[in-house]
């Protein structure tokens, strides 16, 4: 059934949107990640215009992140002092990255090296879990004991001053790495139009040690918020937000999340780690090959404006 | 009134004489009609197609000579500016290295007639009357300059052949059927991705590969109702739209949280 998109301006199958929306969804749900840097690019591939794909994707993350997050809420798997300072980091990094991301324009070449970011953010974020997502299962087939997570590894990070009490992740922590990680997800999400869930998802597990239960939600309540305001930013100032495509999407997505959330439990937590890691190594590599393949055209047309 | 009147008089002499004074090339006139003047968008729009039928009428002036006509359709949608870009190789990466502007280009092309261009008239008539995907104006943006280039140009052929890609540049020389020697018909295809806004048909008729007389006519693509309603919106209540946006993704989050609720 081909129903008309009133902002992207084409005839799009109905059931198709909602098929990408629950996949992408029930990755996300899983995943407890955003699952933007998945969605685009399909939009991108039926054919709606780069912009409205990453205004109406803000939407439909913010939906399918909200669901999932208030599934883990009940779930008592959200750390809402974490996700706090977490957050507090996020705001700064995206004014950072805003202000970024107009001087790299003015600069041209923006699009390349957007392109490579997601190259070498891809392949090494996901080459490096699905790593030790693989070593983990290793372990664990050859019957050595799991080393416990939190215990004695610390580093200089536990060393580090304004140490703060996370009750819900049980963990006490410095606020100073958490704010610098916000700052970096923050600004890493507003260059390059993601909302940065696939990366701070492995840093909240590998850095600063917040177990495997809370890192989700957390997460995803930093995705969510984040995704709010880039919806507010892209209706109020581009005018790109397609609602109809959004609300297709959202459809698709919350129902995809929810399946997703409930499989990610299920799933043992080194395994969650293997498949997130093979599934951004995909990504990556597929962006990857784009680059270095001779492209089938090597023209391409955009259109600058002055319709009319 | 008294003092107008010999103006009136001068006029209608000079326009006698300009009708007299015409070769007999004058002698038809075109009548035509497209099937509707005003498509409408609705939320099952997913293309369409227009008819444009007419008749070339001729008068006492007509040469008895002339029995035969060919016809050439330009359907011209809104314009846009545009770029080409092209990838090339660098440092083992494919990059968009070159470009070129286009300025005020249609965003939608169709060119029809009776029969093959080069059957109609000749090159150079061809060329000033823009006959053909090949001969249509597509000025450049080269350097300081604004100009069109020649037909094989790497970018203008690039350019033509993507919107072809998509339905939105057409070229179909027997599209116009003439059901009489003097009644004719053709197709309008529109795909669903054509853009919204007002296009022109223009219809050239020639004789013996000579422009023999032309008309225009009209048709636009607008959004109705809910297409228009929410386009009108996003574009002047931006944030009350993004407010709305917003507040639907979490209607819809929560939503599926309770219906999906593991009790």
């Amino acid at each position: 059934m081909q129903i008309y998109l009133p902002i992207a301006d084409i005839p799009v199958n109905i059931f198709l949107i909602l098929a990408m929306g629950a996949a992408v969804g029930f990755v996300s749900g899983m995943f407890g990640i955003g699952g933007g840097f998945l969605m685009t690019p399909l939009l991108i591939f039926v054919g709606i215009a780069p912009a409205v794909a990453v205004a109406s994707v803000a939407s439909h993350i913010a939906a399918s992140s909200f669901s999932g997050a208030l599934s883990y809420w009940r779930r008592r798997a959200i750390d809402p002092a974490l996700a706090l300072v977490l957050l507090s980091g996020g705001v700064v990094g995206t004014t950072l990255g805003v202000w970024t991301f107009t001087l790299l324009r003015s600069l041209g070449q923006l699009d390349l090296l957007i392109a490579l970011s997601y190259v070498v953010l891809l392949t090494t974020v996901g080459g490096l879990m699905f790593w030790e997502g693989l070593r983990a299962i290793m372990r664990v087939r050859r019957g050595v004991a799991v080393p416990m997570r939190r215990s004695g590894s610390h580093g200089w990070i536990h060393g580090l001053p304004l140490k703060m009490r996370f009750k819900r992740s049980k963990i006490y922590l410095s606020v100073i790495p958490v704010v610098i990680v916000g700052v970096i997800i923050g600004f890493i999400g507003a260059v390059m139009g993601i909302g940065g869930g696939f990366i701070l998802v492995p840093i909240m597990i590998y850095l600063l040690r917040v177990p495997t239960s809370t890192v989700i939600g957390t997460s995803m309540v930093l995705t969510l918020i984040t995704m709010l305001f880039a919806t507010m930013l892209h209706a109020a100032t581009n005018h790109l937000v397609d609602a109809v495509l959004a609300l297709i999407l959202m459809v698709g997505g919350v129902t995809g999340a929810q399946f997703g959330a409930r499989a990610g439990q299920k799933i043992r937590g080194e395994h969650l780690r293997l498949l997130l890691g093979l599934l951004i190594l995909a990504v990556g590599i597929r962006f990857a090959i784009e680059l270095v393949i001779r492209p089938d055209d090597l023209f391409t047309i955009r259109e600058t404006g002055g319709a009319g | 009134m008294i003092a107008r009147a010999p103006f009136t008089a001068v006029g209608l002499a000079l326009l006698l004489g300009a009708v007299f004074a015409t070769p007999p090339a004058r002698a038809e006139r075109l009548i035509v009609s497209v099937s509707n003047h005003r498509v409408t968008v609705t939320p099952n729009y997913s293309g369409e197609e227009l008819v444009l039928f007419g008749s070339v009428e001729k008068d006492a002036t007509t040469p008895a000579s002339r029995t035969s006509y060919d016809l050439a359709v330009t359907v011209s949608g809104p314009h846009a500016d545009m770029v080409t870009r092209r990838k090339e190789r660098r440092f083992g990466i494919w990059v968009n290295t070159d470009y070129r502007q286009f300025l005020q280009v249609p965003t939608y092309l169709a060119l029809f007639s009776n029969r093959p261009f080069d059957e109609i008239a000749s090159p150079e008539v061809q060329r000033r009357q823009q006959l053909g995907l090949n001969n249509v104006q597509l000025t450049q943006r080269v350097g300081p300059d604004y100009a069109d280039v020649v037909p094989n140009d790497a970018f203008r052929s690039a350019f033509v052949r993507l919107r072809s890609e998509h339905g939105l540049y057409r070229e179909a020389t027997s599209a116009v059927t003439f059901l009489t020697p003097t009644l004719f018909r053709t197709g309008i295809p529109l795909p669903g991705e054509v853009p919204i806004g007002t296009y022109d048909v223009e219809i050239k008729l020639f004789s013996d590969g000579v422009l023999v007389t032309r008309t225009e006519t009209a048709f636009e693509i607008v959004k109705v109702g809910f297409e228009q309603f929410v386009a009108t919106n996003a574009r002047q209540n931006g944030f009350v739209y993004g407010l709305v946006t917003v507040f639907m993704a979490m209607m819809s989050g929560w939503m599926a949280s309770i219906v999906f609720r593991k009790d």
